[in-house]
């Protein structure tokens, strides 16, 4: 009945080409209004983000110099550079690096490659969860484990362990989707020659997936570099000279903003922009080279 | 020539094989790491606990309405703390979900592959930058903006502190979204193309409600780093350990107390096990939405699968 | 001198499980050593999966239980006194697509006999040369062997991992539909190569195309999967002339005349 009604309806209006239902004429109103509202927040996002970097480049840029970078502060902290604080979290990048990029690699290869049913579950869950635990918390565990019980006190080491915890589930992840997005073929090929599984991932998964977990890793190192919560009570110091062992406090750059950005006497806003700079110069220069060699490796490589 | 049973020897593979079994017991054991750390935590944060505990009872102080640690006769309320926790996760969200959600719908749906590569570059960079610099931005230009418009004698306010923190949630909203949405096989969307739909009307009559439990753990996950976002509410909430009735008064969070004030009491007294209960009632909420926004994501991501 | 048993399969009722879902059941067949024996059928009719057996590569794809006896050389190859990754070196497998590893022709070649502790540089060279001039290769590459596999075409790619599985010298190659992702030139290219291999080693091919099975193989079996209740079964085996001519089983005359798969 209904069907008959409009081929007729069709057949009546064929003369004057297809026939537009009014509601589909509204719709396209809705679709125009729709682009322009979410893409509006997207661009509203961006430039959010657009403007933090720019306005800190227009404070910051006037503060830069090769003194700043390379001398210690001065005259109580209104003077000077941010050589401590700048070295200082150059080395908890570094020993973020050494202890959890093995660790996080190892538990990526082990979680893609070999993990199965429950164990793997119940790991990644772990894992999930790390990610989510506030960054303060991570610094309470730090100064109960590292620097009390473990008895490392307020050192580069117990802050290089607690942002190992924080930097971990970062590098599993990043490991695990990049080895994920190979193709089993490859581990077939390899197998049928009379590989070991071992040798298979060793010699043939790890190397193909390198660029993926190389590029993930460094993203979760820098983010190693800008927190600050882990580091309050586990060996950041206001003021510190370059640390000479692993076991003394140190300075480090986004403590040093913090600290000089609170400041409620005799404030340095030339200290607080530069060092604003040089953390946020640092990162952005590390997530553009990152950004640009992934873009250039996905044209490259297909499979 | 070799005989046909040497040729299939196990011998022959015997040291492949050991380091086959060594290594992938290693790797098998190193993994369990994030269930060592995780426990860990919870071991640590407990154990740092006990003392308050069994001196004030966990009631006490988590329904308490006073906090003056230091006077002669201290009290140990959290209610200030959660109150202004509450205060700015709430703002939080409510700038960083709908935009968030929004700006994720245009990445999946309409944008093309060009403008969705930089916006996912862009908001993948903005996940990076230290949250220390969204505190100093709003320290700077946001406070006296707020102390302006509402005609406040302070912009440190918890509604400042809750636009910040909300700006340090987005990445986080949008992209788990995102992979929400993407991961909605095609055969779906062009199924509501040829139905008639156009684009606007797929997004939000099938995409959306196919990755709802996706979108629904990214605001989870949302929520979490909200409420453990710290630096951010240090710098510009203001700071007062008094319970804020109003978002437009300085508040103080239960971060912002742990990260004030661990640093300087005396360590093994009650003041400082107080702050690892605090700890562990805020590790105890994120790990909750954590477990709860996990199994949503899996549930989705079984259901995609095949 | 050449033992005319060694690379010789003979499968006695063999069947194939996965998880509780039984795939293949009952096939007992003699694949004789130097020959080509194709595997025909329609799809899903459990080729490739009994194909896997020959050298327990469903080990790797986990609930899979292969039941009956593979007897290669005298040995069984599902007891637990064969390593199925030492086996592997001796029953090599050329996959459907070609699957190059992403590193260069040289590396990819050697990766096998380095796998069996093989280190010699002259050792590794003569592998290379000697191999891919088998696999009608060595022509198209010789001059650089560092190129990267990538840059090969899919012919050349597929000619590449017939090269790599014959370095470690298996007895037997398993190929599964090796030319089904290839143009008509390169699969001519692949043909001649396993004629003039089979010499040497026995080649067990599945594939679907019957007149690729008639052109290259010496044996053919033709498998079925009757219905999706029961599990695939081997319903014809002969001389491949025989059974494309004078098919004994009237399914398998109506599958060559193209009356169903």
């Amino acid at each position: 009945m209904s069907q008959a009604a409009s081929v007729r309806t069709l057949a009546k209006a064929a003369p004057q080409g297809l026939v537009v239902n009014p509601r589909i004429k509204h719709a396209h109103y809705f679709e125009t209004a729709a682009r322009i509202i979410t893409g509006g927040a997207l661009v509203a996002v961006i430039s959010v983000i657009v403007f933090v970097l720019g306005y800190i480049l227009y404070r910051g840029i006037g503060s830069l110099s090769w003194e700043f970078i390379s001398t210690p502060p001065q005259a109580r902290m209104t003077e000077g550079g941010i050589l401590p604080a700048l070295i200082g979290t150059l080395w908890l990048v570094l020993l973020t690096a050494v202890f959890a990029l093995p660790v996080g690699i190892a538990t990526g290869i082990y979680l893609s490659e070999f993990a199965k049913g429950r164990i793997a579950r119940f790991i990644r869950v772990a894992i999930a969860n790390m990610a989510g635990v506030p960054s303060v918390i991570y610094g309470l565990f730090g100064f109960a484990a590292f620097s009390i019980a473990l008895g490392f006190s307020k050192s580069l080491l117990a802050m290089g362990l607690t942002l190992t915890c924080v930097t971990l589930p970062v590098i599993i992840t990043a490991t695990e989707e990049a080895l994920k997005q190979l193709p089993k073929e490859l581990r077939l090929a390899s197998l049928a020659l009379g590989a070991t599984r071992w040798r298979t991932t060793w010699r043939i998964v790890v190397p193909t997936a390198a660029p993926g977990i190389i590029t993930g890793s460094i993203l979760g190192l820098s983010r190693a570099a800008g927190e600050t919560a882990p580091i309050l009570f586990t060996g950041v110091a206001f003021f510190a000279p370059t640390a000479q062992s692993l076991m003394q406090p140190s300075m480090a750059l986004p403590y040093h903003l913090y600290i000089m950005a609170t400041q409620p006497v005799r404030p340095a806003p030339h200290i607080v922009w530069g060092t604003a700079l040089v953390l946020v110069g640092m990162l952005s220069i590390i997530n553009a080279g990152i950004a640009l060699w992934r873009s250039r490796k996905r044209k490259k490589l297909k499979w | 020539m070799k005989s046909a049973h040497h040729r299939l020897d196990i011998s022959r593979m015997g040291f492949s094989r050991t380091a086959d079994v060594v290594a992938r017991t290693i790797i098998s054991v190193v993994a369990w790491v994030a269930i060592v750390i995780l426990a860990g935590i919870a071991a640590f944060l407990i154990q740092n606990s006990l003392k308050a505990l069994q001196e004030l009872g966990l009631w006490h102080m988590v329904a308490g309405s006073d906090w003056f640690p230091t006077s002669a006769n201290a009290s140990f309320g959290f209610l200030p703390a959660e109150v202004g926790s509450i205060w700015v996760t709430a703002i939080a969200l409510m700038l960083c979900v709908p935009f968030g959600i929004l700006a994720a719908i245009y990445l999946s749906e309409f944008a093309n592959s060009r403008v969705k590569e930089v916006g996912k570059t862009i908001i993948e960079f903005m996940a990076a930058v230290p949250s220390v610099v969204f505190g100093l931005i709003g320290m700077t230009l946001l406070v006296p903006l707020i102390a302006r418009i509402f005609d406040l004698s302070s912009g440190l306010t918890g509604f400042t502190a809750g636009l910040c923190v909300g700006i340090v949630c987005l990445p986080t909203i949008i992209s788990i979204s995102e992979d929400a949405m993407h991961a909605v096989p095609d055969e779906l969307r062009q199924g509501a193309l040829a139905l008639g739909n156009n684009r606007w009307q797929m997004a939000y009559k099938v995409i959306v409600p196919a990755a709802s439990s996706g979108i629904f753990a990214a605001v989870m996950l949302g929520l979490g780093r909200a409420i453990g976002e710290t630096m951010v509410v240090l710098m510009v909430a203001g700071n007062a350990g008094i319970i804020p009735t109003s978002p437009f008064l300085a508040a103080r969070t239960m971060t912002a107390t742990i990260a004030q004030e661990t640093g300087e009491v005396v360590r093994g007294g009650l003041h400082f096990s107080v702050l690892f209960v605090m700890g562990l009632v805020l590790f105890t909420i994120t790990f909750l939405i954590n477990l709860v926004a996990d199994s949503v994501l899996e549930r989705q991501r079984r259901r995609w699968r095949r | 001198m050449v033992d005319s048993e060694k690379g010789s399969f003979t499968l006695e009722k063999v069947s194939v499980t996965y998880g509780k879902e039984m795939a293949v059941t009952d096939v007992s067949l003699f694949i004789p050593a130097r020959q080509v024996m194709a595997l025909i059928g329609p799809s899903g009719c459990g080729k490739t999966t009994l194909l896997r057996c020959l050298n327990r590569m469903n080990d790797e794809l986990g609930n899979v239980t292969v039941g009956g006896k593979i007897i290669l050389d005298g040995v069984d190859i599902n007891s637990p006194a064969v390593d199925p990754v030492a086996l592997r070196t001796q029953v090599g497998q050329v996959f459907q697509k070609p699957n190059p590893f992403p590193m260069s022709i040289y590396d990819n070649i050697t990766f096998g006999p380095r796998t069996l502790g093989i280190r010699k540089k002259g050792e590794l060279d003569a592998i290379v040369e000697d191999t891919l001039k088998r696999a009608a290769l060595w022509k198209e590459v010789h001059k650089n062997l560092k190129k990267h596999a990538f840059e090969l075409s899919g012919g050349q790619q597929q000619r590449l991992c017939i090269a790599r599985a014959l370095a470690t010298s298996p007895e037997c190659l398993l190929m599964d539909e090796p030319c089904s992702a290839l143009d008509p030139i390169s699969t001519q290219l692949i043909e001649d190569t396993m004629e003039k291999l089979k010499n040497a080693v026995t080649i067990v091919i599945v594939t679907h195309s019957m007149q690729q099975a008639s052109r290259v193989s010496d044996n053919t079996a033709f498998m079925l999967r009757e219905s999706m209740e029961e599990p695939a079964r081997l319903i014809e085996v002969s001389e491949t002339e025989k059974l494309f001519t004078v098919p004994s089983d009237p399914r398998t005359e109506a599958y060559i005349t193209g009356r169903f798969g």
